[in-house]
């Protein structure tokens, strides 16, 4: 009876050891990794439920998805990577600044169908002409421009610029509506240098000297460009609350002033698309008109957020293999029509993607014109989107032109001090 | 329960008391001090003394990189870009280290200079009325102590749903602005309201007027007169529309600069947010006053008044000079209610010294570490200098 107690005590111990080792084992084998990811809409929850999916088909890879403020990633995130406390991968929109950090994923994905399907977006990432590194895919394409509220127009009956429309015809006809339709603004745009640059490339800022370097930022382009939105807000046409409304290069959205209809024109860019459809439902009719012209061109400024890899991982054969699920065209796909977003995939623009019953007819007229919009981006702009130390040039012109705008500097004064900030920035 | 948290206690100290009596023997008893000291100096050393070492220690390094081994040695070049100004007064004639860094440096002086006053003040006069034996006198005491207790961004957050321009403000003043507008528009009732208003000033100054007239009916006409004046006045007013307001046009009270608003409404908001500490300090002050003190001033004949500058204030000197100093350094500091609340806008108006140290080392694509250690290791200097002065005037006028 003992020895019978003694071996079915034994077994239990045997069993329970081996148990205890094959899950220990288990978790040992699983990996864990980190995504940082930001959001203008619902494109980290999208993220979530398609990464489910990759976990689901590979149960030792763990995803972890840290959703953050636009300001963590731009603020933070540089800090974390230099301190090695970097996620495995983040959603990010300064693709050149970060370069430095980013996994060359070649070697473990099908690096020729990545070089063909993201052929306009991959150099965005690369940093000199030697890089050929393939370090993320766009999750967004997004080109910047302007959101009319057309009920305002009608109810006004102030007739719409069309397509050709210069700035300057924008501006006299929302200061019309504002006018007749006691608006409180004419115009109002993001205060950002990016949306500022396809004004001024239109008007025709050229950003590079020969040698591709921004050693000239300020010509007569961007002087035009700046001469206007210091008139603009001093005639009322642009509200205080926005490029006024701080220090700095600090970012400021102009979406809610759209969509509680203070303002008649917002010069943001497609990725208010989905948010716009969202909150303003049937408020009033908003649509995307044709690019403004200025001289030179009528160019919006092309951007976008990718899904990058960072080389401090310590797994980034795994990394790769996350990367390649969410970069394979069924899943882009999918992930593009849920976000409503413009395809950075060549296979998927040619192919059309399908945004759905659930989208509204603004919406999809919203797509089609940013989308022929982007066919149209002046060459300025892409060197200007491609260039690693852009932000630079971005933070430059928004602090100083706001300083313009509130008398704090004087117009030489400003260009003065955009063009210091940016050599500094290029020295470093 | 007792006994047994009794013997563990008493466990506890008679296992520490052996090892201890042998340092003792071993070290002396005049140094045993530093051994009660060494946890919380340890603690002190690692959070704050050695950050400050490194951040003295960047200030002389250059680079971008936060690891201090890829970080070069510049020696003062960076406290020479934040000091190369042809006028200091002027930071728009520096470059932009130095312009960002001297416009932080002035507008956190002017913001010092007239909040610290006024903070001290308040505190000062809510500790004294709260001192009182008044009306529920703990939960004014709460009332005024409860945002200290909020998050700093939390109270820019709730400043600013009241002051943008679709906030709380101007929607009540807007209210109250077509309130009145509709009140003045209401006919009938409006004029007899408004008549017996100008009634009350009229009476008098009719019958000053008619002082000199002796008749037994002076009265009855001075009356009758300021009636018919009122009547005569009131629907006047009324009926002209000049009683009607202007429509309300919201004010940007966190961007409007022509009246200097954002940086009112930023003192405002500092004050609002850390009233509570200072005067809890003071309370505390003021409750160490011996009572004696105040009755045999009484007892004297002493009004309140000098009994407050001959006993109250000679006496909690001490306490203010730690209020003093304490907010001065706390208004140095000023960053994430201005922040959050105006951005450090409009253009510059209220950038503080902490932002510009704050955007140097994270906002941008050129971190620039160096320069933002440099300006703290400034700013220290000059609060270090402040700081002494204050003790050293306040000391002398107290004849210490």
């Amino acid at each position: 009876m003992t020895s019978h107690i003694r071996k079915a005590g034994l077994l239990a111990l045997g069993v329970s050891t081996s148990v205890l080792a094959m899950s220990a084992a288990a978790s040992a084998q699983t990996v864990n990794l980190r995504y940082l990811c930001y959001a203008d809409a619902n494109e980290c929850e999208v993220s979530r439920e398609l990464l489910d999916r990759f976990e689901k088909a590979n149960p030792a890879i763990k995803v972890t998805l840290d959703k953050v403020g636009f300001a963590v990633i731009r603020e933070q995130l540089e800090t974390r990577l230099q301190g090695g406390e970097a996620p495995d991968m983040a959603r990010v929109t300064n693709l050149g600044g970060l370069n430095k950090y980013y996994l060359d994923l070649s070697p473990y994905i099908k690096a020729a169908d990545w070089e063909t399907n993201f052929a306009t977006t991959l150099p965005w990432m690369r940093v000199g002409k030697d890089d050929k590194g393939i370090y993320g895919f766009m999750t967004q394409i997004t080109v910047t421009g302007p959101f009319v509220n057309k009920t305002m127009f009608d109810q006004t009956g102030v007739k719409m610029p069309g397509a050709g429309a210069t700035w300057d015809d924008w501006a006299k006809a929302t200061a019309e509506v504002q006018k007749k339709g006691k608006v409180y603004a004419g115009m109002v745009m993001d205060r950002s240098g990016h949306r500022l640059a396809g004004m001024s490339i239109s008007m025709g800022a050229k950003y590079f000297d020969a040698n591709g370097l921004p050693s000239a930022v300020v010509d007569d382009g961007f002087k035009a460009t700046s001469e206007r939105m210091v008139q603009w807000h001093k005639d009322g046409l642009m509200p205080q609350d926005v490029w006024p409304g701080a220090s700095g290069a600090k970012w400021k959205n102009a979406g809610d002033m759209f969509i509680n209809g203070d303002v008649v024109m917002h010069i943001a860019g497609s990725w208010m698309i989905q948010k716009y459809e969202a909150d303003i439902k049937d408020k009033f009719e908003w649509v995307v008109p044709p690019q403004p012209c200025g001289p030179a061109a009528c160019s919006a400024m092309p951007g976008g957020a990718a899904m990058v890899a960072f080389k401090s991982t310590k797994h980034p054969k795994e990394v790769a293999q996350v990367m390649e699920f969410m970069a394979s065209e069924p899943v882009l796909k999918e992930y593009y029509e849920r976000t409503v977003q413009i395809p950075a995939h060549k296979g998927l623009a040619a192919k059309g993607l399908n945004y759905g019953s659930g989208v509204g007819a603004p919406t999809q007229a919203a797509l089609k014109q940013f989308t022929a919009d982007f066919a149209k981006i002046s060459p300025v702009a892409h060197q200007l989107q491609g260039y690693q130390r852009n932000v630079a040039i971005f933070n430059a012109t928004v602090n100083y032109v706001a300083q313009a705008i509130t008398g704090t500097l004087t117009l030489p004064q400003a260009y003065a001090k955009i063009q210091e900030e940016i050599d500094n920035a290029v020295k470093k | 329960m007792s006994a047994a948290l009794t013997w563990i206690w008493k466990a506890l100290g008679d296992l520490i008391d052996g090892p201890l009596r042998s340092l003792q023997k071993h070290i002396g008893a005049h140094r045993m001090a530093y051994v009660f000291l060494a946890p919380n100096l340890i603690i002190f050393g690692l959070f704050s003394f050695w950050p400050m070492l490194l951040n003295f220690y960047i200030a002389f390094t250059g680079g971008q990189s936060v690891i201090l081994a890829e970080r070069p040695l510049i020696g003062v070049e960076n406290f020479r870009e934040l000091l190369a100004c042809p006028s200091y007064l002027d930071p728009r004639t520096c470059p932009v280290a130095g312009y960002s860094f001297w416009t932080g440096l002035w507008n956190t002086l002017f913001f010092a200079l007239v909040q610290v006053p006024i903070m001290v003040v308040v505190a000062l006069v809510t500790a004294l009325i709260l001192n009182r034996n008044i009306r529920g006198r703990g939960f004014w005491r709460a009332v005024y102590f409860y945002p200290v207790m909020l998050s700093p961004v939390v109270v820019a957050v709730i400043w600013d749903w009241i002051l943008k321009r679709r906030g709380i403000l101007n929607a009540l003043l807007d209210d109250m602005v077509s309130g009145w507008n509709d009140l003045a528009r209401s006919g009938v009732w409006f004029e007899i309201g408004l008549g017996l208003i100008l009634l009350l000033p009229l009476l008098p100054v009719t019958r000053a007027l008619l002082a000199r007239i002796a008749s037994p009916h002076r009265l009855r006409l001075s009356h009758g007169l300021a009636v018919g004046l009122a009547i005569l006045l009131s629907t006047w007013l009324a009926r002209s529309g000049g009683l009607v307001l202007p429509d309300y046009r919201p004010v940007n009270w966190l961007i409007d600069q022509r009246a200097g608003w954002p940086m009112f409404w930023v003192i405002f908001v500092y004050t609002w947010g850390h009233l509570g500490f200072y005067m809890l300090i003071l309370l505390a002050g003021l409750q160490a006053i011996p009572r004696d003190l105040y009755e045999a001033a009484e007892m004297d004949g002493t009004s309140r008044f000098r009994s407050f500058w001959r006993i109250t204030l000679p006496l909690l000197m001490p306490t203010m000079v730690v209020v003093l100093v304490l907010s001065l350094i706390r208004a140095f500091q000023v960053f994430d209610e201005v922040y959050v609340l105006t951005g450090g806008g409009p253009g510059q108006a209220t950038k503080m010294i902490i932002q510009h140290i704050y955007e140097s080392a994270f906002i941008g694509d050129a971190k620039r570490y160096g320069i933002a250690a440099a300006s703290s290791v400034l700013v220290a200097g000059l609060l270090m200098v402040l700081t002494l002065v204050q003790l050293l005037v306040t000391r002398r006028r107290a004849g210490g």
